[in-house]
């Protein structure tokens, strides 16, 4: 067995003495990709702070290969949920690739000798040619989701973080954000975590499932985890798992599809 | 009669020292506006402006540096704005309960100063009194400071500036650069109160960078441009002004928002 990208021992995570999730234990390998599904308030988004050092564990710990996380690192990309920049600034489609690249250098800095190869490489792969000149302002949800997915794979980082990137995107743009993020974090071996409230659109990509409910949690691959008998066992209350042409759907967990807000980063 | 440029030569080496000081300005203030549009503070720094005019008027008024005064007073501006105002909607509201605070005070120790008027209202809306040397090397040293430090930081600012959220994933330190930006601000304002005065700061803060934005989107040519016209706007200004009995904000400030108006017309033109 390869070394683990992420290692999440013993976790425990309590906000304003509720608490999220206890005894949490998730070792990521290179090349896996992981759906973080739960209710509104489950503690998905939290759990991304957490590896990002951003929230504090109230027990255990987090390890980004091998090393304990600190705030941030140059080996996460992350592809945050869709919505226009609240800023009014001036770049390009084009710049947040770069940035991606380089955005968290300081100081002059001069291009690596395959940074520029790299660019085009990512552009090509997002289908950003045409885009790429364009304000960020100006561009559509899926298209913009797109070059969010570049920016994170750029830099080739060992763990994708993705939190709800799909929300705010009709069907077909899901399909090809995902599609795209797939391909493009197994192309470096990049492990991805992936947040969302509807795994329908991942399904097919992913490996494995983490599914975090009223405090607890379960882990397993879709066929073990997306089950009546699991879910209902995990919230303590009926809860039916439908399966219908591939597409998944569960029904009685409160988890109110069409008004899905994160209040953690509100 | 506005004009009189019959003896420019003779007063064109009185106002050496203001040119270079304007020069070191419009740079100062070119680049810093950069990030007060991207970062849509432009109400704060009219906040940290009132602040430091009431440091530099307490200065006045105790015999001191005024320089060293309004800097004083521009940095607890930024800084509370920065460290309290982390969003814009408490940003607006703490500047908005900051600024008259500022500007009372500045007032009340202006109103006890019982020197040579101009300076009072110099301070409030600019002055062309030759920068003495002292002064000079002051003002110099800061516009350095304050240069060098953003073109360290400018990349990850301006991702920060952009996303916080992914910036911060990456492991840029979001709120110290936001803290360090503030500083920077604070230093800006404090060096172009002596120039244009308090009140008129965000003609060289702001307008030049607001105009720069209109014509392109290109994150080198912006900073460029807006440099540019800084640059056109304070020493054009100081220019003008030397040949007639008008300070010289009056010249900034008109200077600043033709080209803002020019630019809009260009931008217009272009999405035609």
């Amino acid at each position: 067995m390869t070394k683990p990208v992420l290692s999440v021992v013993d976790a425990k995570l309590e906000v304003d003495g509720r608490v999220l999730w206890e005894g949490l234990n998730l070792e990521v390998q290179p090349n896996e990709f992981i759906a973080v599904l739960g209710a509104n308030g489950s503690g998905k988004t939290s759990l991304l702070k957490a590896i990002l050092g951003q929230m504090p564990l109230s027990a255990g710990e987090i390890r980004l290969i091998g090393k304990k996380v600190s705030r941030g690192s140059r080996k996460i990309g992350y592809v945050p949920q869709h919505r226009q920049p609240e800023t009014t600034m001036p770049l390009r489609a084009k710049d947040l690739l770069w940035l991606g690249l380089n955005g968290d250098r300081f100081g002059f800095w001069f291009p690596k000798p395959g940074a520029k190869k790299q660019f085009e490489h990512i552009l090509d792969a997002i289908d950003g040619r045409r885009l790429q000149n364009r304000p960020i302002s100006e561009l559509s949800g899926g298209e913009l989701q797109r070059f969010r997915v570049g920016q994170a794979v750029i830099d080739e980082p060992d763990l994708i973080l993705a939190d709800e990137p799909l929300s705010a995107l009709d069907y077909s743009q899901q399909a090809a954000v995902a599609e795209l993020l797939s391909r493009e974090s197994r192309e470096h071996g990049a492990a991805v975590l992936f947040v969302t409230h509807d795994v329908n659109p991942v399904l097919s990509m992913v490996d494995r499932v983490l599914y975090l409910a009223g405090g607890s949690f379960r882990i397993g691959t879709p066929d073990e985890v997306l089950t009546s008998e699991t879910l209902s066992e995990l919230y303590g209350t009926a809860i039916d798992v439908v399966r219908n042409q591939g597409r998944i759907v569960v029904l009685g967990a409160h988890d109110d599809h069409a008004h899905h807000h994160d209040e953690e980063w509100a | 009669m506005i004009f009189d440029f019959s003896n420019y030569e003779q007063l064109l080496p009185l106002v050496t020292n203001s040119l270079i000081v304007g020069v070191a300005l419009a740079i100062v203030g070119g680049l810093v506006g950069v990030f007060v549009i991207n970062r849509d503070m432009s109400f704060a720094v009219h906040g940290i402006s009132e602040l430091s005019f009431a440091g530099a008027s307490v200065t006045l008024l105790l015999g001191g540096n005024v320089v060293f005064g309004s800097v004083i007073g521009s940095l607890i501006a930024a800084l509370v704005i920065g460290v309290l105002g982390s969003r814009a909607r408490e940003r607006n509201s703490i500047t908005a309960v900051l600024m008259p605070f500022g500007l009372g005070l500045g007032i009340l120790a202006l109103s006890l100063y019982q020197g040579r008027a101009s300076n009072k209202f110099g301070l409030l809306t600019g002055q062309i009194v030759a920068v003495d040397d002292p002064q000079l090397i002051g003002i110099l040293s800061i516009s350095a400071i304050v240069v060098a430090v953003l073109l360290f930081i400018w990349r990850p600012l301006t991702f920060a500036s952009l996303d916080a959220e992914v910036a911060s994933a990456r492991g840029v330190p979001v709120r110290s650069l936001s803290v360090i930006f503030m500083v920077l601000l604070g230093l800006a304002v404090a060096e172009s109160i002596q120039v244009v005065g308090a009140l008129l700061v965000l003609s060289l803060l702001v307008t030049p960078a607001a105009s720069a934005v209109r014509v392109s989107r290109s994150p080198f040519v912006i900073p460029l441009l807006s440099v540019g016209f800084a640059l056109v706007a304070v020493v054009g200004g100081i220019l003008l002004a030397l040949g007639s009995s008008l300070p010289i904000s009056p010249y900034v400030t008109t200077i600043s928002f033709a080209i803002y108006l020019v630019c809009r017309g260009v931008e217009w033109v272009k999405n035609r």
